[in-house]
């Protein structure tokens, strides 16, 4: 099942659902027809399509709602934590392509510090699906819930089929004595074909699908934390305020300490390019991956 | 309207401004921007919106009223106790963090729609409630008061073109024209003259007319289509006088938030009765 297939199958069945865009239907094309007038394009319009959907919520509608990830998260942030953050409203927040995904649309497409943001609203839950059938078990859940949220969509179609979805839990795909491998949305893949490699070479690694970053599953972080020698934190976002920012701050909080090697972008947004070769460059392939964990975790074997 | 209700309604203003003017004492309060709607929240309350309030449950078909400039917020708490929907002695709970009386309003005193404070984001929240009283059908108004200076923030011109575009004619805007924003006049800062012709550009249906004549609030409030045909939303223009009813502020830059001392509130309650104007010893501007 598709995203869209998935909205539409949930807003027939929902007259509260009113399904919104700021002029981007990539996802939504069908929906015109499919709705009628509970398909709401505002235009280009951020800011005002998100305080929109907070006056429908008031009215107890349930909107969800589309824009490029960086001009929804950051072009109507204000609104977003003001008028659906204050008012604790049922505003689902779609933003499509997030991190990688933008590929060669340069810096200012590029939503990578989407999660920091988004998860310092309090009462904001955020989600990173690995793939299309990880997105799809997902959203039921947290369409029909009360809470506002951000979903960062990631539509591709994956390798790998999910567990069902439970918020607040991680997936646990495997689990390992060396290396644990803690990874959401687009780069799950490629960390399940880096663990692969890994696992070749003699390591014990285990891999977490986190796909619930606010609320987070806190045991399943200290779980492996105690189990393993060294954690990675894997993410196509900043360093500052993603996953490696939440490892830091729940082992800080269980009074745990384990290396924590964090693989994101540090203080720069990345080159724009076709997403096989910007992967290449950024050192993000499977197999590149691999190598810096390897080494990596050799280095904490020798200390 | 009937001589018995325009003395009524001028007599409740009177008594909203004192409730201002004493919420401006100790901690204070924007006074400048309470005193120039008052006429505008009394004769929206008293006479025109079918809020619901004091009636039992409200419903879905009710008309709306937000407070999109925030800092006139005394004003309507004042015309709530007025009405009998708050209890006067809440006033003096004023900034109590044990109740919900602050600067700006919030949803925790019950009849307040919405919180505001953050300037230009009422427009697009009642834009939402008016798009769904129309998916609903319902004829009920949904009326947005933002100041002038709040006219500067780009999104209440974005809202007006995806409202227009989505043809809400059952959304009012209400512009409170007292020609100050926070420290200067609006014509000295970022002009907004010609304000008809711009609003009348965007595809609005334009009113302008003194703020503070109950008469012409009647007229213009009650010729307000449902569906006036343009497809627009309308705009009223409230010509206003920041401070209105006290001389010794009105239309002073320096006036803007005030926090009085209690021997000048005293003064100033008198001098709205008409006795001389207060001499203030107060800072003459705190800055907010």
């Amino acid at each position: 099942m598709t995203y869209e297939e998935l909205l539409t199958q949930t807003a027939l069945e929902d007259e509260r659902i009113i399904v919104m865009t700021a002029e981007n239907r990539a996802l939504v094309r069908n929906m015109p027809k499919v709705l009628g007038s509970r398909f709401i394009d505002t235009g280009i319009t951020e800011a005002t399509m998100v305080g929109m959907a907070a006056g429908l919520a008031l009215r107890g509608r349930i909107p969800i709602i589309h824009a490029l990830a960086p001009f929804l998260t950051m072009r109507a942030y204000e609104f977003i934590r003001t008028d659906v953050g204050i008012a604790h409203l049922p505003v689902k927040l779609s933003g499509y392509i997030p991190g990688l995904l933008s590929d060669g649309n340069g810096p200012t497409h590029q939503s990578i510090e989407d999660v920091a943001i988004m998860r310092g609203i309090p009462g904001m839950e955020v989600y990173c699906p690995a793939d299309e059938d990880d997105l799809v078990k997902s959203l039921p859940a947290i369409w029909a819930s009360d809470a506002p949220a951000y979903v960062r969509v990631n539509h591709k179609k994956g390798i790998y089929t999910h567990r069902p979805f439970e918020r607040g839990q991680a997936e646990i795909i495997a689990e390992g004595a060396d290396v644990t491998i803690l990874v959401y949305g687009f780069l799950f893949e490629n960390a399940l074909k880096a663990q692969q490699l890994l696992t070749q070479e003699g390591l014990s690694v285990g891999l977490i699908n986190m796909r619930s970053l606010k609320p987070v599953d806190e045991a399943a972080i200290v779980r492996a934390a105690k189990r393993c020698r060294m954690l990675v934190t894997l993410e196509d976002h900043l360093k500052t305020g993603g996953l490696y920012s939440i490892v830091a701050e729940v082992l800080l909080q269980y009074g745990i300490t384990v290396r924590t090697m964090p693989l994101a972008f540090e203080e720069r947004w990345f080159k724009p390019g076709l997403l096989t070769e910007v992967l290449e460059v950024e050192g993000l392939t499977p197999e590149k991956i691999a190598a810096k964990i390897y080494s990596s975790s050799k280095l904490v074997y020798a200390e | 309207m009937t001589n018995t209700t325009l003395s009524d309604l001028q007599s409740t203003a009177l008594r909203v401004r004192e409730h201002i003017i004493r919420m401006s004492a100790g901690g204070g309060c924007f006074i400048g921007a309470s005193l120039s709607c008052v006429e505008l929240m009394v004769y929206l309350y008293k006479e025109f919106l079918h809020h619901g309030l004091g009636a039992g449950e409200r419903d879905l078909h009710r008309d709306y009223l937000f407070l999109s400039k925030g800092h006139d917020v005394p004003a309507l708490y004042g015309t709530f106790v007025e009405m009998g929907f708050l209890e006067p002695d809440r006033l003096r709970n004023h900034l109590s963090v044990h109740d919900h009386i602050y600067w700006h309003p919030n949803r925790a005193i019950p009849g307040v729609e919405f919180h505001s404070g953050s300037l230009g984001h009422l427009p697009a929240v009642a834009a939402g409630v008016a798009l769904d009283c129309k998916l609903r059908g319902e004829r009920n108004r949904v009326v947005v008061i933002t100041g002038d200076g709040e006219l500067n923030e780009g999104s209440v011109w974005e809202t007006i073109l995806v409202a227009n575009a989505h043809k809400l004619d059952n959304l009012t805007l209400v512009v409170d024209r007292n020609q100050f924003q926070a420290n200067m006049r609006t014509e000295e800062l970022v002009p907004l003259e010609p304000l008809v012709d711009k609003f009348e550009a965007f595809g609005c249906r334009v009113r302008r007319m003194d703020g503070h004549d109950f008469l012409q609030l009647e007229e213009a409030f009650r010729e307000l289509p449902v569906s006036n045909g343009t497809g627009g939303a309308n705009v009223i223009i409230a010509d206003t006088v920041r401070g209105k009813g006290l001389p010794s502020i009105e239309a002073r830059a320096d006036r803007w938030f005030c926090a009085f001392k209690e021997e000048e509130v005293e003064q100033l309650l008198q001098e709205l009765h008409g006795r001389k104007e207060t001499v203030i010893s107060s800072e003459t501007l705190v800055v907010r």
